[in-house]
């Protein structure tokens, strides 16, 4: 977070109003996202995890604009987005999205070749001139174009129909690339190929990443900065070095203590947390996790716990943090 | 692997082909391997690997008039591909269960849990229904679901996952197979819940020294449930033996690959040497070694003919011309 910051996201909240269930029933309502800031340092990685349910693709779409948040603002280069239709398809050149589902996002009756040529044409490039970019960036992210470029996406396999996903993403020349859940449906060794790839694009381009994943081993491995979400809200945010060796919120703990132990001599013994995440439709008042929490003290039920430096640019959300909270524990977590 | 008891399950030269549009798809080809009771076998291996063809083949769930399934599989006692429909019926969940990825796939939606426990007790082991009803709630309190007795009358969509989940197992495990196979059981769950409920299968199996086969295709869960592991590649498996070897001491080329490419604490900052290219077409396998076209350590005998599992150190096999320890 030291890099001057590209995209910068303050107190951005999007609640979902459900159906009522019936005449005279007041609809619930889905907090998919409360109260986020974070900031994207230019040529940096954030890594956002979390489990089901805890915002991370709704905090996506929000950035990327594909929905309008409640409150909050998103601010490229500092200023603020404008979002009349005009002003989101400019903004879209600069920040550009890849998906986890690879064969959803690509149109089945659209070459590939004219799946990337796509976006440079809606923004105005030549025919000729968009299928020259097409072939460069296939040729980039190691498919082929004489091989390639008229193939359809049912042709390829998966490893492949992301990599043009990822070209077409490019295609606009972006300065921030979100990945939501993009190498999750991939097997390990194309993975590993994908994630190489990645890597060396943003040096090359010099692009920003956002980098949404479950797979927290992935996560630590491509991030500069990490934010854990629980429950829509964010619960730990810093420097990826920092959150891995001293991870400080129950929730973030639990989440790395809960990977599988690769090394068969040193297995878990124990779980670390109990039961499943809870909806996040009317989630628990004060701290959200104070349901799964070992350490949960009254202040939690009751009362929301305000973010608390413990390190430098590192944040977390709990009472133990907060001297005068009046949690048994606070001050000595 | 003593040679003196016979093993729980034995298979031998399994062959599983389907016939299809393409043409014919070679998904198991020559699989061979002994599991002991009460042990724990982990199928690690990419997509189309053939793990999960293999489980399959194991209780004769493939269809049958596109697949043809040739070699010999003995489990318990029995010639699986000999028994005929009554028998078969009396295997499959009695002998064998099988719980997979997907709950939806295993309980029905329209009974509820409490019965259709029952209703799998009944079929097999042939009590009452009140007896039956007593099993159902104990299965549900050995899998360790809160407020069990009033969960026998939900219907699975009134359940979370991790309790679908754990209904699943209870389902699998209520006319106590000698064998449990696992197919992906935990790779659509949430990390929290996945170690929940690997914790939960290591200790069931144990405490009811049960076999089990588990198909993954994370290097992190076979180490932590398995005692051995078998990796597979396009059908065959290339490397087999103790957890800890296969791990530390990965002999085959692939297993080393793969292993390489799991990304883990240290892998922070460098590139992370995977595997090239991608794995092959198994309507069009060539003759010799499946790996050999990613493989940096290949020769010209490697593209002549298939290498045999051959044994490293006790236990521990691997199919490879060319691999120094």
């Amino acid at each position: 977070m030291s890099a001057r910051p590209i995209l910068s996201v303050e107190g951005l909240s999007k609640q979902f109003v459900l159906r009522s269930e019936g005449f005279g029933v007041p609809p619930r309502t889905v907090q998919a996202v409360s109260n986020v800031s974070l900031d994207l340092g230019e040529g940096h990685t954030l890594g956002i995890v979390g489990e089901s349910g805890c915002g991370k693709s709704t905090t996506a779409r929000l950035l990327m604009g594909l929905i309008r948040p409640d409150a909050g603002s998103i601010r490229l280069d500092g200023r603020e987005i404008d979002r009349s239709a005009r002003g989101l398809t400019e903004f879209r050149r600069y920040v550009q999205m890849v998906f986890q589902d690879s064969s959803a996002s690509l149109n089945p009756r659209l070459t590939i070749e004219a799946s990337v040529m796509f976006g440079p044409m809606v923004h105005g490039v030549a025919r000729p001139a968009a299928r020259a970019i097409a072939h460069r960036l296939l040729d980039r992210v190691g498919l082929e174009p004489m091989r390639f470029a008229g193939r359809y996406p049912h042709e390829l396999s998966g490893g492949q129909r992301q990599r043009v996903n990822i070209a077409r993403a490019l295609a606009l020349e972006p300065r921030i690339v979100i990945f939501d859940e993009a190498v999750s449906a991939l097997d390990k060794s194309i993975e590993a190929q994908v994630l190489n790839l990645l890597l060396d694009l943003k040096a090359d381009l010099k692009l920003s990443y956002i980098f949404i994943s479950h797979d927290l081993n992935v996560v630590r491995y491509i991030s500069d900065d990490v934010l854990v979400m629980y429950l829509g809200e964010v619960v730990e945010y810093g420097p990826a070095a920092s959150i891995y060796a001293r991870p400080t919120h129950p929730y973030t703990r639990a989440l790395l203590a809960s990977m599988p132990s690769l090394d068969p001599d040193r297995r878990t013994t124990a779980p670390p947390i109990t039961g499943d995440p809870p909806s996040p439709i009317e989630p628990p008042p004060g701290c959200r996790f104070h349901t799964r929490c070992a350490l949960a003290d009254e202040v939690c039920r009751s009362a929301k716990p305000a973010s608390s430096s413990c390190g430098a640019q590192h944040f977390v959300s709990c009472h133990m943090l907060d001297p005068r909270s009046g949690h048994r524990q606070a001050g000595q977590p | 692997m003593s040679e003196r008891v016979a093993p729980l399950l034995d298979v031998r030269d399994l062959n599983v082909a389907f016939s299809g549009e393409r043409g014919t798809v070679h998904a198991v080809n020559g699989v061979s391997f002994q599991l002991e009771a009460g042990r724990v076998l982990g199928l690690l291996g990419e997509s189309g690997s053939g793990k999960s063809v293999t489980m399959r083949a194991l209780l004769r769930i493939l269809p049958e008039n596109r697949a043809r399934i040739s070699g010999s599989i003995h489990c318990n006692g029995r010639d699986v591909l000999a028994l005929n429909r009554r028998d078969l019926n009396s295997f499959r969940g009695g002998d064998v269960a099988m719980i997979f990825q997907d709950p939806g796939v295993a309980l029905d939606p329209v009974f509820t849990i409490g019965n259709q426990i029952a209703d799998t007790v009944i079929r097999h082991k042939g009590v009452s229904r009140q007896v039956a009803r007593a099993r159902a709630l104990e299965m549900l309190d050995l899998v360790r679901i809160p407020s069990a007795r009033r969960r026998l009358d939900n219907y699975p969509h009134e359940l979370s996952g991790d309790m679908r989940q754990r209904a699943m197992i209870a389902l699998a495990l209520s006319c106590s197979p000698r064998l449990l196979l696992a197919d992906e059981p935990t790779t659509a769950l949430d990390a929290t819940v996945q170690i929940q409920v690997i914790l939960l299968l290591r200790e069931l199996q144990k405490d009811l020294g049960m076999a089990a086969i588990f198909v993954t295709h994370d290097v992190g869960v076979a180490a932590e449930i398995s005692d051995d592991i078998a990796v597979m590649y396009a059908g065959r498996i290339v490397e087999l033996g103790p957890a800890r070897d296969v791990i530390k001491r990965p002999r085959h080329p692939y297993t080393r690959g793969l292993l390489a490419s799991t990304i883990h604490a240290e892998s922070h900052g460098a590139r992370i040497a995977g595997i090239p290219g991608s794995p092959p077409d198994l309507a069009r396998l060539q003759e010799g070694c499946a790996f050999a076209p990613r493989c940096t350590l290949a020769g010209p005998e490697c593209r002549l003919k298939g290498p045999e599992l051959a044994q490293d150190s006790p236990g521990h096999h691997f199919a490879c011309f060319r691999s120094m320890p």
